[in-house]
């Protein structure tokens, strides 16, 4: 697959310093702070980063899913230039939602309705977004299931969600989310439940329709290797802000954020037996205070003074970004991995 | 306070598990009311050396925590047999049975939910040592208490925290540190690491090659990351569907997978770097888990294997040795 040559410039999807804030018990979370981001058509972007750090509630608010206690506190989201937000945003992002851009979930059990048959699930879709008869969306669900490699459709459209197993569950997601031919998918861990063999078939089928249909897609996951295999484009998140985005292959290759080094160091590899992992110490800050300066601070090697101004994200190659006072300097010493235990 | 074991014989293994099979209720009803049961575990064997780690892999459902479950006696075994230190423990009971589980421990999977939040640290840590009358009162083992969490590398004043004023890399810690209060020889690791940031993850996994050098522990670790498994595991052992389909030292294992199921699962696994990533073959058969209350007769891989033939469909393979200390149940390969 040639995965780097199909994108162009036109950003579909734009967002633009967005804040996001939650008022919690604990007192007001900054779940995003100020995340940049655009997406080309055709283009693949994985988002990682560890737990917490806004890669849910950055897809979130995509989708106009922020709930109370949340809100956006500023910024903007940009749909082929026009805003998805303000009043008459939404009025706008009611048109694409679901049917422009579509979103498949973690966890396939709490988006599906348990009580109705899968067809009635894919059919309500058709029906509503495309404005099909019933007897036009029952074939078009039981093209859509054999499309996402479902054997025996027809049958199985019959059948209710706990009848699949977790692959076929995530399948019929994949199926609802395609049914519109959205532009843009967004995949929140879409694997993250699945066992690895299973995870396979569903990254292939992923590709597949990436090439197909010409589709975007926001591949959110904490599984470095799952980038690797499927994204043009990286964009890494550290406590609520995008740190360093770029070409996949650069950024593997040449990690210019602190973080996104640590990151890279500490994945143990499938191919590569070392002696030692290598941890980044300390955790994530809380993001109810978080620190002045840049956010990496408490657990970076090369923070100075310098560091307590908070950096912004700015271009190191033309294709690439990093927020960091000193992006590009090895973090820790080389090499990056232990020399492999000879036998 | 934390004597390294004396060693054993060279080469008397630790544990050894011979033939272990176990046996579920599925809560359904069958013929004439009495609960219907199925093989959660068939024929599991292994043996595991002091300083040793096993890693036990496996898809969900593939009987991973059922294993370590039975080999620490915790749940019935319906047939073979578990030795540890020369002594068949199958059915070890009462008093002996206490003294037994002193030497084995568990450290879980999840650091959220396994400590009691209203519970101080010490008492967390001390609770195995007053579970088994040693001490009376938390306050003799103080200062066996301080040595532990500086051991596993928490702080000194962590003593009278409550577990949510620790970080999930911590709270595992804490876990593991009451693991070790009894001082036991063998750990069953049951996805200790699955929960944790990949950025903390070495932590923990660097603490429990440590803690194994100087104290000669041996390790059953269960998890479902290959690429973990692979950094810490001296031997390897892959279940399908509660059967144990291969097991081989490690690099022989990662380097020469011979079962069919092993050879897609290593294939299946990304590796984070784009370039070798996109160029690995990838071995994606279809199909699903087979389900353990219904399993296909013979191989019970048999269903998704391209090279299935009849006698598969007929037969279970049973684990033969194909080179010095590499097992394979397979009729094919
Ligand atoms: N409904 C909510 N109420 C309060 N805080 C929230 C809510 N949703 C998210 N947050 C906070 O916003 C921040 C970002 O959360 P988010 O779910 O986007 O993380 P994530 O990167 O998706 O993590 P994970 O890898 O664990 O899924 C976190 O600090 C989280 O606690
Ligand atoms: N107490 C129980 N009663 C009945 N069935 C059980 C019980 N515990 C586990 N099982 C079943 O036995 C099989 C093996 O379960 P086990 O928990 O050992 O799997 P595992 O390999 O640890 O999976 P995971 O990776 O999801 O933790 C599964 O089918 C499970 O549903
Ligand atoms: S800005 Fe400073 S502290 Fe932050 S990542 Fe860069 S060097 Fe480290
Ligand atoms: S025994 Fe037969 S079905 Fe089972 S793995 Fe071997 S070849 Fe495949
Ligand atoms: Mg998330
Ligand atoms: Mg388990």
């Amino acid at each position: 697959m040639n995965i780097s040559a199909m994108s162009n410039n036109e950003p579909l999807l734009e967002i633009d310093r967005l804040k996001v804030e939650f008022d919690t018990r604990r007192g007001l979370v900054q779940g995003l702070r100020g995340v940049t981001l655009s997406i080309g058509r055709g283009e693949t972007l994985g988002v990682v980063g560890e737990s917490g750090s806004g890669k849910s509630v950055t897809a979130q608010a995509v989708m106009g899913l922020i709930d109370m206690p949340g809100r956006i506190a500023s910024g903007d989201i940009r749909w082929k230039g026009r805003s998805l937000l303000g009043a008459d945003g939404e009025r706008y992002a009611r048109d694409i939602r679901g049917k422009e851009v579509a979103m498949v979930f973690q966890d396939p059990m709490t988006s599906l309705n348990p009580v109705l048959r899968v067809g009635t699930q894919i059919g309500e879709v058709l029906e509503r977004h495309l404005g099909m008869t019933r007897k036009q969306a029952r074939t078009r669900s039981e093209e859509l299931l054999a499309a996402v490699g479902i054997s025996a459709p027809g049958r199985r459209l019959d059948q209710h969600p706990h009848e699949f197993s977790g692959g076929m569950r995530q399948r019929v997601m994949i199926a609802m989310a395609i049914a519109c031919e959205p532009q843009l998918l967004i995949a929140d861990e879409p694997t993250t439940a699945l066992d690895v063999t299973i995870q396979a078939q569903i990254l292939e089928l992923l590709a597949e329709l990436q090439q197909s249909l010409g589709l975007s897609i926001v591949l959110i996951t904490h599984d470095l290797g799952v980038v690797a295999g499927l994204c043009h484009r990286v964009a890494v998140m550290y406590a609520g802000q995008i740190i360093e985005t770029g070409q996949a292959e650069d950024v593997f290759e040449r990690p210019a954020h602190p973080y996104t080094q640590g990151l890279l160091r500490s994945t143990p590899r499938l191919d590569e037996v070392s002696d030692r992992l290598i941890s980044i110490d300390g955790t994530p800050p809380n993001l109810v205070t978080p620190p002045d300066g840049c956010s990496f601070q408490q657990r970076c090697p090369l923070s100075g003074e310098a560091c307590k101004k908070a950096p912004q994200l700015a271009h190191i190659r033309p294709d690439a970004e990093a927020a960091c006072w000193q992006p590009s300097t090895p973090a820790w010493a080389t090499p990056l991995m232990t020399p492999s235990i000879s036998h | 306070m934390l004597n390294p074991v004396s060693a054993p014989a060279p080469h008397a293994p630790l544990l050894s598990v011979q033939g272990l099979g176990v046996t579920y209720e599925t809560g359904a009803q069958g013929f004439w009311g009495r609960p219907k049961s199925f093989d959660a575990l068939q024929d599991i064997s292994f043996d595991l050396h002091a300083g040793e780690t096993l890693g036990l892999v496996g898809e969900s459902g593939s009987g991973k925590t059922t294993t370590g479950r039975a080999v620490l006696r915790r749940i019935k075994t319906s047939a073979g047999k578990i030795v540890f230190k020369g002594n068949d423990i199958t059915r070890t009971d009462g008093e002996a049975l206490r003294k037994l589980r002193r030497n084995m421990q568990l450290v879980f999977q999840d650091p959220y939910s396994s400590l009691n939040p209203r519970m101080r640290v010490i008492d967390i840590v001390a609770e195995p040592l007053l579970v088994h009358g040693l001490i009376r009162h938390v306050d003799e083992a103080r200062d066996r208490i301080t040595e532990l969490l500086r051991v596993v590398g928490l702080p000194a004043d962590a003593h009278d925290r409550f577990p949510h004023a620790f970080s999930g890399g911590q709270r595992q810690r804490i876990g593991i540190a009451r693991a070790l209060a009894l001082q036991p020889e063998f750990i069953v690791a049951d996805e200790p690491v699955s929960a944790l940031d990949v950025s903390v993850r070495a932590q923990v996994v660097n603490l429990m090659q440590d803690l194994q050098k100087e104290l000669g522990l041996g390790y059953l670790f269960i998890a479902h990351d290959l690429s973990v498994v692979r950094h810490i595991s001296h031997r390897v052992a892959i279940l399908y569907a509660g059967r144990m389909v291969e097991i081989a030292d490690r690099d022989d294992l990662y380097d020469h997978p011979i079962h069919p199921y092993t050879e897609a699962l290593l294939s299946a696994v990304p590796v984070p770097d784009p370039r070798t990533q996109r160029q690995r073959k990838r071995i994606v058969y279809g199909g699903e888990v087979p389900d353990l209350v219904n399993p296909p007769p013979g191989c019970r891989f048999s269903t998704r294997c391209p090279l299935a033939t009849e006698q598969c469909r007929k037969d279970a393979p049973k684990l033969t040795e194909r080179s010095p200390r590499h097992l394979v149940a397979c009729w094919n390969r």
